[in-house]
């Protein structure tokens, strides 16, 4: 089980093939497609998950996101590796 | 971040497509959800029908589309229409039984950009699986699919029905689909309808023995966490409540049969009087706003009690139509899977005394006509 505060800070996530991120013409707004799973992303998640590229590690994806959006980086860190987790756990996400 | 919801009362978007692209298949399985009159090679659509009918379906909304039959590895064109989806920025998921599946056809599906697979395996005991599938050498055959696909880098599902024949491996057929490199298992106690439901008397475990097999695999799903997801079907004839079948009735899902007939689930044919629209006479559009067989049963007008006031009715739409229908007589009725249902006691009864059979059960194989193709 991939807990949220045990992800090291030099993991690189990525979306596996079979897992992306799309623009949801008809609706609006963003889904994660995975097998079986349509998930509706807001727009935190779709910051977060358009840098799940594999090269970018989970430090410089947060340090990232703290100069995007001015936030407080404690927070903005909590929000990553909750959803990070919960991706990881459903299969959704690589570590 | 939640599973995708849309307001209930307007009419809502459709998800997914699952395109029976032909009723063709080498293996025989008892269950098959294929309707017993099966559609044969001569009338089915052409390569050029179904990419009309993906890219209208790409329009409408929908997200993913699920590749099925039959095998949808007897479509020659297979290829060309995984690409056509993948070029209107579908989610394609393949749902095959593998066997006619080669490397090389593996090798251009992956290239076209099916983005996912699901091989269905019918038991982790190989001369129970073959015997189950009507098909000898197939459990081997899967074997070798999985490896390809794996190698291929497209995410594998390994889908298995339970019934009588395989109750007691359950869990094995978890611990096979790890084996075999998936990232999901669908652990699916028979839906009886179509082939499953002609076949029940032979199909049907006890309730003891659903029970077990459902409390182990449940108890496995600690150990397994980030390395398989168990999506775990539920054995309706055992069960208190019923299914939400197909998410509410015309609310998420289209299902297109080989000749291009447009169901609002796979067994609706068998509810008599409702009128299908074919997608080679109407746009997919029309078909999903306009077509009596999707307004029949959308949203709560249809019910009767005691689904009308049940504070349920828009969680679980009152259950299966079809099932209703196969079971009571009147798809209208309250799913008799509900105890809610004055008729409940009926799927208790039947499950009884079906799964009292003793011996090795004889099955009617799932087979074309004579004169098919």
């Amino acid at each position: 089980m991939t807990v949220a505060a045990e992800i090291p800070g030099d993991a690189r996530p990525r979306l596996p093939r079979g897992v992306r991120l799309k623009k949801d013409e008809v609706r609006g707004g963003h889904v994660l497609l995975a097998p079986e799973r349509v998930v509706r992303a807001d727009a935190i998640a779709v910051a977060i998950l358009e840098r799940c590229d594999g090269a970018r590690t989970l430090d410089e994806l947060v340090n990232e996101l703290c100069t995007v959006y001015k936030g407080d980086r404690v927070r903005i860190e909590a929000d990553v590796r909750a959803l990070l987790a919960d991706l990881a756990a459903k299969r959704m996400l690589d570590l | 971040m939640n599973e995708l919801s849309q307001p209930k009362s307007a009419l809502e978007v459709p998800l997914g497509l699952l395109a029976e692209l032909t009723h063709v298949c080498p293996l025989g399985c008892p269950y098959c959800s294929n309707p017993i009159q099966l559609d044969k090679r001569v009338g089915e659509l052409d390569t050029d029908a179904w990419r009309r009918i993906f890219s209208q379906a790409a329009q409408l909304g929908v997200l993913q589309v699920h590749l099925s039959g039959g095998e949808p590895a007897a479509r020659r064109d297979l290829v060309e229409i995984v690409a056509h989806c993948a070029k209107m920025s579908l989610y394609t998921n393949l749902i095959t039984s593998g066997v006619g599946l080669s490397e090389a056809t593996m090798a251009r599906l992956a290239e076209a950009g099916l983005d996912h697979l699901q091989l269905s395996i019918q038991d982790c005991d190989e001369a129970s699986a073959d015997r189950i599938a009507g098909y000898k050498g197939a459990f081997a055959k899967k074997r070798q699919v999985a490896a390809c696909v794996r190698a291929s880098g497209i995410p594998l599902t390994v889908n298995a029905v339970i019934h009588r024949a395989n109750v007691h491996r359950a869990v094995g057929m978890v611990e096979l689909a790890i084996e075999l490199g998936a990232r999901r298992v669908e652990i699916a106690h028979t839906q009886y309808y179509g082939w499953a439901l002609k076949n029940r008397a032979a199909l049907m475990p006890s309730r003891e023995e659903a029970d077990a097999a459902w409390k182990a695999v449940e108890a496995l799903r600690p150990s397994v966490e980030g390395k398989i997801v168990i999506d775990h079907v539920a054995p309706d004839y055992h069960a208190r409540t019923p299914k939400p079948c197909m998410g509410g009735w015309g609310r998420r899902t289209l299902n297109v049969t080989p000749t291009g007939k447009v169901l609002p689930c796979h067994a609706a044919e068998t509810v008599p009087g409702l009128e299908f629209w074919n997608a080679q006479e109407h746009s997919l559009a029309d078909i999903w706003a306009k077509s009596p067989a999707f307004g029949a049963f959308r949203g709560t007008e249809w019910m009767q009690e005691p689904c009308r006031s049940c504070e349920l009715r828009e969680v679980d739409f009152g259950g299966c139509r079809c099932q209703a229908l196969a079971l009571l007589g009147d798809a209208r009725a309250t799913d008799p899977a509900c105890h809610k249902s004055p008729r409940h006691a009926l799927m208790v009864e039947i499950a009884r005394a079906e799964s009292a059979t003793q011996g090795e059960p004889g099955y009617v194989y799932r087979r074309m006509d004579r004169g098919a193709d």
